[in-house]
């Protein structure tokens, strides 16, 4: 199920708004796709992002993937606990899968994303 | 290749088992069922099916089949005893390996040769071109043969009550003609995962049955269905070389430590030999290693090895190690930095992680 509350990328990654920051990771969706993921690189707290730019790479056993920030801002928290358990990504990829949260630089930039709506047509076309 | 995949015999099992389908070497091919590391651990703990279709057996018939053999390839396959087998290679003129292979003597003047799919034309065609005016047949059974294999610590108890031939007679790198749940077959003790197990060749046309049977035989012992993906992960564990990463047309087998294949002084000869001996006494420019990255990251084929500022080599294969829990990789490097202990770097995405030379294999099954 894709989760009502989130905005979504056309690159599989999700974004929650609480108040000014901005929760990210991949859905459920993408981490399906990579297969097991076994390791996640994300950038330090205090780096600057910018929306629809490359944030990080997460390696399941077999490929590489990049990872895509769905909004621009600095990052205020990556998430330590996807180094000793990368699964995570798999098993929860909305709550102990998250990846970063970022200080949102304008929330405008939420428009450019999808719904719930319209990215749940885009994996059915997938 | 343009055409369509070719589709296994056993396409509708994967079909029921919602297997994730790719296109490899010319043939849908299931990647994974369940999960890689899933699927890993089965092999390493309990058994795997694995669905080896697309392989390339051609078997080489008549009373010149050992001489024929033993012209075209790297071993001397005359010294086989029937019933046994030996990890071989075909290399062309000048020495660049066409693939690896594993050949068994069904008889006395009867060969079987098993290549990569992804060279089994190739093989064919030069074993073809190889045995012209010698009393030699070959016959590419590649597509008429279905080939599983069951591996892992419970693959022959499985195996076993199906198996009208004795598998304790068949040693490591042995094969017995029998049959199994009823249906001719070869029985083989040979693999790609660093487990005990079997390979067993049937007609194409039997191999929904034979796939079935083991699956049913299978469920109280925990056997699963394995793909591609843990096929590749299991190898590089167990330290096997894969065509197309470790081993190439530019690559000679002295450079990915196989040079214990390679007969230079067996009767008649064989195409490569001049190059091969040359090479053997100039010895390597590059050695295959296997490495344990210590830094963060996961080394990948094509990544660039270096030993200091030195660029000294390149990965070949790499991947998270189920079983080991830390990242492995193959490499060439040079002579110089190919001893166990010796501390280099992956260059991973423009950063560099500490990789320290092991030996091979990552992994030995416990006895």
């Amino acid at each position: 199920m894709i989760p009502a509350d989130l905005r979504y990328t056309k690159e599989h990654e999700w974004v929650r708004v609480e108040g000014d920051v901005a929760t990210v990771g991949i859905t459920a969706h993408a981490a399906d796709q990579l297969g097991d993921i076994v390791f996640v690189e994300l950038p330090a707290v205090g780096r600057a992002v910018e929306q629809f730019a490359t944030f990080g790479v997460v390696e399941s056993v077999k490929a590489v993937s990049d990872l895509f920030a769905p909004v621009g801002g600095e990052v205020v928290e990556a998430n330590e606990a996807l180094a000793g358990a990368p699964e995570s990504v798999n098993s929860d990829p909305y709550g102990a899968g998250w990846m970063l949260r970022i200080r949102l630089a304008d929330p405008a930039q939420l428009d450019a994303l999808l719904d719930p709506v319209a990215y749940e047509a885009l994996v059915a076309e997938a | 290749m343009t055409d369509e995949p070719r589709a296994t015999p056993l396409e509708q099992a994967h079909e029921a088992l919602g297997a994730r389908m790719v296109d490899f070497a010319g043939w849908r091919m299931p990647i994974q069922y369940t999960g890689i590391i899933e699927e890993h651990r089965a092999v390493r703990e309990r058994a795997g099916l694995f669905d080896l279709c697309h392989m390339g057996e051609l078997f080489v018939d008549g009373p010149d089949a050992g001489d024929a053999l033993a012209a075209a390839i790297t071993t001397d396959p005359r010294t086989l005893a029937v019933g046994r087998a030996q990890y071989s290679m075909i290399c062309a003129p000048n020495g660049g390996i066409l693939d690896d292979l594993i050949v068994y003597r069904l008889a006395d003047d009867r060969f079987l040769v098993v290549a990569n799919a992804s060279n089994a034309a190739v093989v064919s065609d030069a074993l073809a071109e190889r045995f012209v005016g010698r009393r030699a047949i070959l016959d590419d059974r590649s597509l008429a043969t279905a080939l599983v294999a069951i591996q892992g610590p419970a693959a022959r108890g499985i195996l076993a009550p199906l198996a009208f031939v004795d598998l304790g007679a068949i040693r490591y790198y042995g094969i017995a003609e029998g049959t199994v749940a009823g249906i001719p077959a070869l029985v083989a003790r040979t693999g790609y995962t660093g487990e005990d197990g079997f390979e067993v060749f049937v007609e194409a046309s039997a191999g929904m049955t034979i796939w079935d049977a083991l699956r049913d035989a299978g469920r109280a012992a925990g056997l699963a269905p394995v793909g591609l993906g843990a096929r590749d992960t299991l190898r590089l564990e167990a330290g096997m070389p894969l065509y197309g990463n470790e081993l190439d047309g530019e690559t000679t087998p002295y450079e990915a430590g196989l040079g214990r294949v390679v007969k230079l002084d067996k009767a008649g000869g064989f195409v490569g030999r001049d190059a091969l001996a040359k090479a053997a006494e100039a010895g390597p420019r590059r050695l295959l290693v296997g490495l344990a990255v210590r830094g963060r990251g996961i080394a990948r084929h094509g990544h660039a090895v270096w030993a200091g500022e030195r660029r000294t080599g390149v990965v070949t294969s790499g991947t998270m190690s189920p079983t080991l829990g830390i990242p492995i990789a193959m490499a060439y490097v040079a002579p110089g930095h190919s001893a166990p202990g010796t501390m280099l770097d992956v260059e991973i995405r423009e950063t560099r992680a500490a990789a320290e030379v092991v030996p091979l294999p990552f992994y030995i099954r416990p006895r």
